[in-house]
């Protein structure tokens, strides 16, 4: 199976082919630069890992939420491969992406993905899980201020869970300072410095095409959250 | 050579399909108008959005209708600006990534450039060099078109465009959005001489434009009228400002033809289908013995077809760019070579 991952939503630039498991991956922190370097970063990947667009079985992109410029550049690119190679889109949420991420790194299986949304606010989800198969998210994606998000159930035992993503990095003290955490019914480690990666967006997407979920070209479109914008 | 076109600017989503053989094959339109309505003008994010659903489909459907497969077409061009940046950048992203994956050429073409040459797309066309009138919501320039890529503006806006001045008086007059049209049917029922609106600039050398004056001037003339104001008295003042702004259009592309020395006028934009303006300048340039040209009204406001004519200008020209999807939201016209 041969896959191609981008993910423009956040400061992070990053794309992916997968070959069977084979993965060669570029990573980029590069604000406001995306645009420029997307298409040689994907280029090339592909030289490097010996195949050519044709030969992939499909595209998988971060679909949001994020930056809108950058959610909407990386459908926008996605889109136009994938109507050019003729090839199907399979998108994948960048909170998912960073639950994978967690998990990845540090074996974390519950995770509370957080992505700074700007103007006081991240955007969130819960995911627990033990492999790429099995992830899954708990409720769904919001958007709120960090001091009022929606905390995982504390449970009979006390649960180890991970944070990650730029909204912990931007309010980690309103988090920690939940009471549910002070009291130690909620116990929280956060991971710095990850934003979505196309790697795991490739890791996740795998589970996607062998589960035959794929969607048509014009069907890669943005998730945004955030709807209230007038 | 066959070129896909995608235009995406503001608020219109345009498709086209042209070949330098055989011209305009197929074309699409989607205008977010009604979308943006209720606003009173283009929220620029909600055009960006509205561009991401519907350029793919609107893709198909324009090849569809030319019975091409996207394997079948030479090269993609693309508004790279002037415009809004969120807007810009879908049309950029998609067309250039479009390029891209077929391992065809892509051009990031001027969306003015785009306005100048639609005239071009018309059966009788006007020959170089000529004087340009641009007229829309966004822009008001005069330009000195002398072949391809060769451009320099006579004069522009120093405030707001002529088709803003429109919509807002238009506003003013309680007309819905967007108001520059409706505005010119009304004053149809306006009485000359009732209210006399300043001709902006008129008196200075020089061929540049202002309309914020003539803006503030229709609000001052409504404000004294107070609740007095009824139907006929908001159809005379649509008359006299309709008046103003064209006079001052006609008197500067006069001083431009004068000027130049050049006997070929072409009108685009939005606000070149409007009657009035039609009327005077099809005057002025009968008396100058001057051709005039406009380019068809679906042609006049923005659209995929002159977007794909530009950039197969280019293309066959031996335009070569890098695989970097650019969006320029400033870029001045006469910085084209």
């Amino acid at each position: 199976m041969r896959l191609l991952a981008l993910d423009t939503c956040t400061e992070a630039c990053s794309a992916t082919v997968i070959i069977d498991d084979e993965a060669h991956s570029q990573y980029q922190i590069a604000p406001r630069q995306h645009s420029v370097i997307i298409l040689p970063m994907i280029e090339s990947l592909l030289a490097e890992s010996g195949i050519s667009l044709k030969q992939l079985d499909a595209i998988a992109f971060g679909c949001g939420p994020g930056a809108f410029t950058g959610v909407r550049l990386g459908a926008s690119v996605t889109q136009g491969i994938a109507l050019g190679a003729d090839l199907p889109v399979i998108p994948i949420s960048t909170l998912a992406s960073l639950a994978h991420t967690a998990m990845r790194l540090q074996g974390a299986n519950q995770v509370l993905s957080a992505i700074d949304a700007r103007m006081g606010e991240v955007y969130y989800a819960s995911f627990q899980g033990s492999s790429a198969d099995d992830l899954s998210c708990i409720g769904e994606e919001k958007l709120s201020a960090p001091e009022s998000i929606d905390l995982p159930e504390p449970q009979a035992s006390i649960a180890q869970w991970t944070g990650i993503g730029s909204g912990w990095d931007t309010y980690h003290q309103q988090f920690l300072q939940r009471s549910e955490i002070v009291t130690g019914s909620l116990a929280f480690q956060w991971l710095e410095d990850k934003f979505p990666n196309a790697l795991d967006i490739a890791l996740l997407a795998k589970i996607q095409f062998a589960n035959g979920k794929m969607l048509t070209p014009e069907e890669a479109l943005p998730v945004y959250i955030r709807d209230k914008i007038v | 050579m066959r070129v896909l076109g995608l235009e995406t600017s503001c608020d219109e989503t345009g498709i086209a399909l042209y070949d330098t053989d055989n011209g305009l094959l197929a074309e699409r339109l989607y205008s977010q108008v009604s979308l943006h309505s209720e606003f009173g003008g283009v929220v620029p994010e909600l055009a960006s959005r509205d561009h991401i659903r519907k350029t793919l489909p609107l893709i198909r459907q324009t090849l569809n209708e030319a019975r091409l497969s996207i394997d079948q077409i030479d090269g993609v061009a693309y508004t790279a600006g002037p415009g809004l940046i969120g807007a810009l950048l879908v049309g950029a992203g998609i067309g250039r990534s479009l390029a891209w994956s077929l391992g065809i050429p892509a051009v990031a073409v001027h969306h003015m450039e785009g306005h100048l040459l639609a005239p071009m797309l018309e059966a009788v066309q006007p020959t170089f060099p000529f004087v340009a009138l641009l007229v829309s919501g966004g822009h008001t320039l005069l330009v000195y078109v002398e072949k391809v890529g060769h451009y320099q503006i006579l004069g522009e806006s120093v405030d707001d465009a002529v088709g803003e001045a429109f919509d807002k008086t238009a506003k003013l007059l309680g007309l819905p959005y967007p108001g520059g049209p409706e505005l010119s049917q009304l004053a149809k029922s306006g009485r000359q001489g009732i209210y006399r609106f300043p001709r902006p600039m008129v008196n200075r050398p020089g061929l540049d434009f202002s309309y914020s004056g003539l803006k503030t001037f229709a609000m001052n003339t409504v404000k004294k009228l107070g609740d007095s104001i009824d139907a006929q008295a908001r159809a005379d003042i649509a008359y006299a400002f309709q008046e103003a702004a064209v006079d001052s259009l006609v008197i500067k592309c006069k001083r431009a033809l004068k000027q130049t020395g050049l006997t070929s006028l072409v009108v685009a934009g939005g606000v070149s289908a409007n009657d009035c303006l039609r009327g005077e300048l099809k005057k002025l340039c009968d008396k100058m013995s001057v051709e005039l040209y406009f380019p068809k009204l679906e042609y006049c406001t923005d659209n995929g077809a002159m977007i794909a004519y530009a950039g197969s200008l280019r293309l066959m020209d031996g335009h070569i760019e890098e695989a970097v999807i650019e969006a320029k939201p400033r870029w001045p016209l006469d910085t084209l070579s």
